[in-house]
């Protein structure tokens, strides 16, 4: 089981937390025109890294905040976690 | 009830208390303190089972985890239990034990015909001989292994025993209590940082209890005894017996089986059977010593042959002797050690030694005390069938291949040596790569992964010098680094044995024309000539060849035999063992019950229950619940033997012709406030919300980011920056999550506060045309005519003095309103509401005629919205703006969603007006068309119309919108039918939807 650093609240077990797919996708503006190729992109596809990959966890059963959380894939090493407003590198 | 094989004094049982327990309904006595083995072993009982395979007899062959061979069913405490280790499980009064795996005795089994038919059973086996034919598999092939294999029974009563969980922190966990755990945790323990220490037996100490060493002056024993004592006295330490840390998994958590109770004869009913502990340590030190290994030799699997460490464990822990002629076969000196004892208990033993003749410590002072040594020597093959009576013996020329003298002695047991295994399981796990270690012929922990230490043997130090030192600094070292606390220690003074170098020699050659099994692997009966075979069939890598041969594949893990089996590996193969490398080492490191795994989580505490503020008035009222998610919903209220048809049909019937009441709590409800409510809202919705007024609810519809629908509900405008959502009962929390998301993340810049108010509000729905008249009764200072309260219409009013909301909205289709109070006014709403809607013929009504409601108007719901529906494939199009953005509106234009064909809703009743039509049913053109028939659609949702008397269902058809009128057939294969159905439109009751406007 993880240990996941939330950055309001301090290292807390997995269990409290739910996992929210890639965090470095952006979504496209609202109220813009976007090309259907750009859109495609951001619903669909998807890297699957084998290594680090930053990804978004939300805090469900602590303080219901999406974080942001730098993990190795293979080997589940957490890099470095982060609140969504903020950059990891 | 003599024992004879008790020793009068040596051991550490208590003498003082006779336990009595049964082994194959012979009745037997032991000590409390002895183990089931130990028990049997002091009455001479060594035959407790057949092997798995073969069902050669089997006795016991070591003293714990590591034993391969004596699993029993068990029975005590009022539950029995399969694959009990004999030498793990504590005797305890009116225990019942009983071999496994052979049938109809263990003195005489049929299956030991397998023995004799060996040529069926090489490696591969089962592979190879029940392929073909493939019919033969269910009839004949699975019954026959399954019979003839297996272990014990599992118990089909249901388990009364409690099990616990437990969540534990600590600085340093200490998994195992040898002397190099014990150093270790008192080291930290004297720094100030929490620790945990785990010993899987019932008496702390390790090796120290059976090694003939002192420090300071103390026997091992009682300076175990002395440090146990001192770090049970301190506060930040907590000691654990009969504690397994059987899983080393991510970020440095630990889990740990507890056998908590097992060896109590009373207990308390709230005392657990066993605990699970999770414990995330800081940092773990891994304390867990090492295994001897065996010499591979012919019929090695005899009852009577013993690990030789073992042998000493029976006599210096439990005062038995294995045996009274021994012979001790070994290259290397631990086994020497197992020699005095022996002669210290006036047993004459013969040591064969590998090596050639030289001089050590112990060889010297096992001369001196007169035991016979012949060196160059070993066990060719034992002789006996049930047990031990002699062995065949050979002197090895120097190329240790063939033999310069063969002779036969007497013998009652052998207890044998083939050096050192370090326990690694934990380290492996942690995702330590093991490194191979020449000078010990074994791997011990290499780079970590994480924050892991290993210590002493199990690190491959054999000296208790050695392994005091390492635990006292690694200790020290590891908790002064979290409590920055450093308290000098001094190492104590050692007094041991000086060991000699062990031979490399693991396995026995044969003589010619001899050619006894020789087994590797006990507990999976894996023997030389399997490995062989399956290396010469081609396979290579030592996982396939663990696969092919089940080598290393049974409970134990392959403790006693991995590395003889990579060592025969690596010499066919004539590669060293680091090439061949070893298999993956995975949790559990030994058999944890199903009970301890599942804890408390079973029967009504298997999730949360959640009920509504009005639970109990309608359990009084004879409501026949169901689960929606972990909520307990009335499904129905029986009335008499009404059945569940029956008393749906009757309600949902009232509400069409009276008023009805429902239980609407389980909503989900969300509080949105901020200036930027409205922009939010007409993002996360299709339709438009920059206008809705106060005091108005709308209908809305949001879409995942691909265009499917993820869910449906009415929000209310309660004041200019406040808003009221409700979401389907099942989406409540996903829904929750989606706004947060986009507003954390995606749209931080809106000024928007989202908040689940699910529990604060209690609901209630009231339904009919005649719910105007009860409102106007329930609120008669309000004003509720359709001109001052439309629908979609809101107010909020005092109702009988609490303050309550209400809107004028409908599932049923019906003018029906749903009013909401705070929680705690749930019941008094509900009780004023069933005594004011008397003179209305007001009845509550369930799940199920809600359903029958919402499913003759045609309103979708979760098996409509089952997240492959886009808005207009439900009929929702309406819904979808096409003036402004929203969430996932740019998926919709999307070319498969927009064909002519493109699924939609659609109603379909039965020819015959009669047959309901099972949910999930396929619509097909023709029933009897050749498989695989096209499918035209399903069937999402199933009623009886309550107002037209007769069948309707909803359902999802491709082109549908161009079916209406057409005939199909609804099948269920699963049901077994079909039936004829016209297709016509979603909204077969009141489509103009009048009646909510009214
Ligand atoms: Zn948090």
């Amino acid at each position: 089981m993880l240990y996941i650093k939330c950055p309001y609240c301090g290292l807390r077990a997995q269990k409290e937390f739910s996992y929210g797919g890639d965090a470095t996708v952006k979504r496209p503006n609202i109220n813009e025109e976007v090309p259907s190729e750009d859109w495609d992109n951001f619903v669909y596809m998807r890297k699957s890294p084998r290594g680090k990959h930053i990804e978004l966890w939300q805090h469900i059963a602590g303080c219901r905040q999406w974080i942001k959380v730098q993990r190795d894939t293979a080997t589940h090493e957490i890099f470095q976690t982060a609140k969504v407003t903020e950059e990891i590198r | 009830m003599s024992q004879p094989f008790r020793l009068n004094k040596e051991g550490l049982i208590n003498r003082d208390k006779k336990i009595s327990f049964t082994f194959n309904g012979k009745k037997l006595f032991g000590y409390e303190g002895d183990t089931i083995a130990s028990a049997l072993i002091a009455n001479g009982i060594h035959l407790v089972g057949r092997s798995f395979k073969y069902h050669r007899p089997r006795g016991f062959f070591g003293a714990g985890v590591e034993e391969p061979n004596a699993k029993l069913q068990v029975e005590f405490n009022g539950h029995s239990e399969p694959n009990v280790n004999a030498t793990e499980m504590e005797l305890v009064e009116g225990l019942s034990a009983t071999s496994q795996n052979c049938w109809p005795s263990v003195n005489f089994d049929v299956g030991a015909i397998n023995n004799f038919l060996k040529m069926f059973f090489p490696a591969g086996f089962y592979y190879k001989t029940f392929m073909w034919p493939k019919s033969f598999w269910y009839k004949i092939y699975e019954p026959f292994i399954r019979k003839a294999a297996g272990l014990g029974v599992a118990s089909i009563e249901k388990d009364k025993e409690r099990y616990e969980h437990k969540f534990e922190y600590c600085d340093l966990l200490v998994t195992g209590s040898g002397p190099s755990g014990l150093a270790s945790a008192y080291a930290a323990a004297k720094n100030g940082a929490k620790v945990i220490l785990a010993e899987d037996k019932p008496r702390f100490g390790g090796t120290l209890l059976t090694d003939d060493v002192s420090i300071d002056n103390l026997s091992g024993k009682d300076w175990a005894e002395k440090i146990i004592t001192e770090l049970k006295s301190m506060p930040n330490v907590t000691v654990k017996n009969r504690s397994q840390v059987f899983g080393y998994y991510d970020h440095n958590m630990l889990v740990m089986f507890e056998r908590v109770s097992d060896h109590l004869e009373k207990k308390s009913k709230f005392t657990p059977r066993q605990r699970l502990w999770y414990i995330r340590a800081k940092e773990t030190i891994l304390s867990t010593g090492s295994i001897e290994r065996p010499i591979v030799f012919g019929n090695n699997d005899t009852p009577g042959i013993f690990l030789s460490a073992a042998a000493k464990e029976y006599m210096k822990v439990y005062g038995v002797l294995v045996g009274k002629k021994p012979l001790i076969f070994t290259n290397n000196d631990s086994a020497y050690e197992t020699a005095l004892e022996f002669k210290k208990n006036n047993v004459e033993p013969i040591i064969l030694d590998t090596r050639e003749e030289h001089s050590s410590e112990l060889i010297d002072e096992a001369k001196s005390k007169g035991i016979d040594i012949r060196f160059s020597h070993g066990v060719i093959v034992a002789n006996g069938y049930k047990k031990v009576k002699s062995a065949k013996i050979g002197k090895l020329n120097k190329d240790k291949n063939s033999f310069e003298k063969i002779e036969t002695v007497d013998c009652d047991c052998i207890c044998v040596s083939g050096f050192w295994t370090p326990s690694v399981h934990l380290a492996s796990q942690s995702g330590n790569k093991l490194k191979y270690e020449e000078k010990i012929d074994a791997f011990i922990p290499d780079k970590k992964k994480q924050h892991e230490t290993s210590v002493g043997a199990a690190n491959g130090s054999f000296t208790l010098e050695e392994s005091l030192k390492h635990g006292f600094e690694n200790g020290s070292n590891l908790s002064a680094k979290i409590t920055e606390t450093k308290t000098e220690i001094s190492i104590p003074n050692v007094n041991e044995k000086k060991y000699g170098a062990h031979d490399k020699f693991w396995c026995m050659p044969l003589p010619k024309n001899e050619n006894p099994k020789r087994f590797v692997d006990f507990q999976n009966d894996v023997s030389v000539s399997d490995i062989e075979i399956a290396l010469s069939e081609g396979y290579r890598s030592i996982e396939h060849v663990k696969r092919y041969t089940t080598l290393g594949m049974a409970t134990d893990q392959g403790r006693t035999s991995n590395l003889n089996g990579l060592q025969l590996v690596s010499n066919i193969e004539n590669k060293i063992v680091p090439e061949v490398g070893h298999t993956t080492f995975r949790p559990p490191f030994t058999p944890i019950t199903i009970g301890t795994i599942v804890g408390r989580e079973v029967g009504m505490e298997y999730m949360p229950t959640r009920k509504t503020p009005m639970h109990e008035w309608h359990e009084k009222n004879n409501a026949v619940f169901v689960d929606a998610g972990a909520w307990k919903r009335p499904r129905y209220y029986k009335l008499g033997s009404e059945t569940l048809f029956e008393a749906s049909k009757r309600e949902a019937k009232n509400v069409r012709e009276n008023v009805g009441i429902c239980d609407v709590t389980t909503l989900g409800k969300i509080d949105i406030k901020g200036p930027d409510a409205a922009e939010f809202l007409n993002r996360v919705y299709t339709n438009a919300w920059m206008k809705l007024p106060v005091g108005k609810a709308r209908y809305g519809l949001m879409l995942r980011e691909d265009g499917i629908v993820m869910d449906d509900g009415t929000t209310t405008r309660i004041s200019e920056n406040h808003y009221h959502m409700t979401t389907t009962t099942a989406q409540a929390a996903n829904v929750l999550s989606h706004l947060e998301y986009y507003l954390q993340i995606v749209w931080p810049e809106l000024n928007v506060n989202v908040v689940s108010t699910t529990e604060q509000w209690a609901g209630a729905a009231i339904a009919g045309p005649k719910s105007r008249d009860m409102l106007s009764k329930l609120y008669p200072d309000l004003d509720v005519s359709n001109e001052a309260l439309p629908f979609m219409g809101y107010k909020e009013a005092e109702f009988f003095g609490v303050p309550s909301r209400i809107f004028r909205i409908s599932f049923s289709g019906e003018l029906a309103y749903e009013i909401n109070v705070k929680s705690d006014h749930g019941m008094f709403m509900w009780e004023k509401m069933m005594e004011v809607g008397k003179d209305f013929g007001n009845q509550p009504y369930g799940t199920e005629a809600l359903s029958t409601l919402r499913i003759e108007m045609g309103h979708v719901a979760g098996p409509e919205l089952d997240g492959r529906t886009i808005p207009s494939d439900v009929s929702l199009n309406g819904l979808v703006s096409k003036k402004k953005d929203f969430i996932g509106k740019n998926s919709l234009g999307r070319e498969a969603f927009n064909v002519e064909s493109r699924q939609k809703i659609v109603g379909l009743i039965p020819i015959d007006r009669k047959s309901s039509i099972p949910e999930g049913s396929h619509i097909v053109q023709d029933q009897n068309a050749k498989l695989p028939n096209p499918k035209l659609g399903h069937v999402s949702s199933s009623c009886w119309s309550v107002e037209n008397n007769n069948p309707f269902s909803l359902a999802i058809m491709k082109d549908g919108k161009n079916m209406i009128g057409k005939k199909f057939f609804a099948v269920s294969p699963l049901k077994n039918k079909s039936i004829e159905v016209e297709v016509i439109s979603s909204h077969y009751v009141d489509p103009e939807g009048k009646r909510v406007r009214s």
